[in-house]
């Protein structure tokens, strides 16, 4: 079957969450990537929204971070106080999943401003759960579209913390997860270094040359020794997600693509 | 114990100008009538408090009735920005804001320190993130037993907190369900707090546990079918997700903004009158 790279990428992210994961989940690109991982390969993962919801199974892909349907396939909702500090704080996420505006070579991740924060040339909207996910989830994974504009060399603002400087940052900042293990891009795959904790690309999806990803990375992005391909999306991950995209349209009342 | 008003004599009696203001309800239940109507009784110097701005903060500071924005989360779910919220920060329209701005963590604790009757909240956060450099607020504590530097922020005790619940009882006791965000929190954490609901009963048939705010806690209940719009109501109606992209072009551009809060926020007597217009002229379309 044939693929868009948008779906590439959310089924390459989906991979990544292994079943029985507590999964903490960012609106768009992070819930439907996790809601496809329940829907094929990890049908026992916990996926968690910051409104309340905990076990949420919803059917179609919420619009809003709190819509209905969350709260009514969950195994429980907790008020949005619990959630950060029980859940959250109290060590129980295995997985943060992020979306992000842009992204460092550490990934350190921006989400408020462009250009200087009291003068800025673009209010982004601003943090929400992201900087406390980032610090103390297990793990925390990343998806966004890869650009050069969306990969920069030089973070105007740091939201929420990656790898910070490199090396043992997170270590010397006193950070109780592990932070970013992976950037899933509709290009490629990225993992940090071991030792550095700068992001490499380790897989690059099929057709995608090494040109494509530098030019759409604002720094000079790095390859590691043994960069794999990608394995494309198998006929049952692209009819589980094209169906969920579907369901989705047809409740919201969107056009497939927007879903 | 809660009065039973209408929801313009609750703003008027209890909402004063230059008051901190919070009005909550995560996606769910979002005090919308109670937004409007603080709009059309002009009130104004407002430092609004709220986790996710939202549309209803979106009309309130483009009406100019806000001074300050104290939030952690500013845009238009599923949709994109808050264009007057955005046009407030960037170009000082209709007149400057200041922001103050926290994470969801960080207002979520920030509420329970406050319905807790305590001057901050302790949390583990912001290690390594900008947002403490332009937040002088965000500040950091030891603790005594472990050494260990956390965050500490101030509570949040609003002047007055207004929320939307489903129900409540002919004594203004009120019941709600469903997300409930930091709804309760913020209702106990103000000096004065408004409910609006979508009805009023003889008797709630509460749960045991269930989420039940007291009438005794409450400043004053009022009957408004419908006043979470465009966000939902469990149970009640759904999320309307047209209108949340209907916004985008009303709020794009100040004129076109201006045109439709004096049409359908000044230009109408109450929620009521609102809902009618706007059903009209949905029918028009």
């Amino acid at each position: 079957m044939s693929y868009s790279t948008n779906e590439m990428m959310t089924v390459a992210a989906a991979r990544r969450l292994r079943n029985g994961a507590v999964c903490f989940v960012g609106i768009g690109l992070p819930s439907k990537a996790a809601n496809l991982a329940r829907l094929t390969s990890s049908p026992d993962v916990v996926l968690i929204y910051e409104s309340g919801p905990i076990g949420a199974k919803p059917s179609v892909l919420p619009l809003s971070i709190g819509d209905g349907e969350l709260a009514e396939t969950a195994d429980t909702v907790v008020p949005t106080g619990e959630i950060f500090r029980y859940w959250l704080q109290g060590g129980r996420i295995d997985v943060g999943f992020l979306g992000a505006a842009q992204v460092d070579r550490f990934g350190n991740i921006n989400t408020t401003v462009v250009g200087d924060y009291h003068q800025p040339k673009v209010r982004l909207p601003g943090a929400g759960g992201a900087p406390e996910i980032a610090g103390s989830a297990k793990q925390v994974l990343i998806i966004l579209k890869q650009s050069n504009r969306a990969f920069v060399d030089k973070l105007d603002f740091i939201t929420s913390v990656g790898h910070g400087e490199g090396g043992d940052s997170r270590k010397r900042l006193g950070l109780p997860g592990e932070g970013p293990v992976g950037i899933i891009t509709d290009l490629c795959i990225m993992e940090p270094e071991a030792g550095t904790h700068e992001f490499v690309v380790t897989s690059i999806h099929p057709g995608v040359t090494r040109e494509q990803i530098a030019d759409a990375t604002g720094w000079a992005i790095r390859f590691a020794d043994d960069v794999q391909t990608t394995v494309a999306p198998s006929e049952v991950e692209l009819n589980a997600l094209r169906d969920l995209e579907a369901r989705t349209a047809a409740a919201h009342g969107q056009a497939p693509g927007e879903a | 114990m809660a009065e039973i008003l209408s929801l313009h004599d609750a703003v008027k009696q209890f909402v004063n100008d230059g008051d901190s203001v919070a009005l909550e309800g995560f996606t769910h239940l979002i005090p919308t009538a109670a937004g409007h109507e603080i709009i059309r009784q002009g009130k104004k110097d407002l430092t609004l408090v709220r986790m996710t701005p939202d549309l209803i903060y979106d009309q309130l500071i483009g009406a100019g009735c806000a001074r300050k924005l104290i939030f952690s989360w500013g845009g238009n779910p599923g949709v994109g920005s808050l264009h007057r919220l955005r046009d407030a920060v960037e170009k000082q329209w209709p007149h400057a804001i200041e922001i103050e701005e926290h994470s969801h963590a960080d207002l979520a604790n920030a509420y329970v320190a406050g319905a807790s009757g305590l001057p901050f909240a302790v949390l583990r956060a912001y290690a390594g993130s900008d947002l403490p450099k332009v937040n002088p607020l965000i500040k950091s504590v030891t603790c005594p037993f472990t050494g260990e530097v956390l965050a500490a922020v101030p509570s949040v005790r609003p002047d007055v907190t207004v929320i939307h619940a489903q129900k409540a009882d002919r004594k203004g006791n009120v019941l709600l369900w469903g997300i409930l965000g930091v709804q309760k929190e913020a209702a106990l954490a103000a000096k004065r707090c408004i409910v609006t609901v979508e009805e009023i009963v003889d008797d709630l048939k509460a749960p045991m546990n269930a989420c039940v705010l007291p009438t005794w806690a409450l400043s004053a209940v009022c009957l408004v079918p419908g006043g979470a719009h465009p966000s939902y109501a469990h149970g009640y109606y759904e999320r309307d997700n047209r209108f949340y992209q209907a916004w985008d072009p009303i709020a794009r551009s100040r004129e076109s903004f201006t045109a439709w809060i004096d049409q359908y926020i000044r230009g109408t007597a109450d929620f009521t009158e609102f809902k009618a217009k706007l059903a009209s002229a949905e029918v028009a379309q």
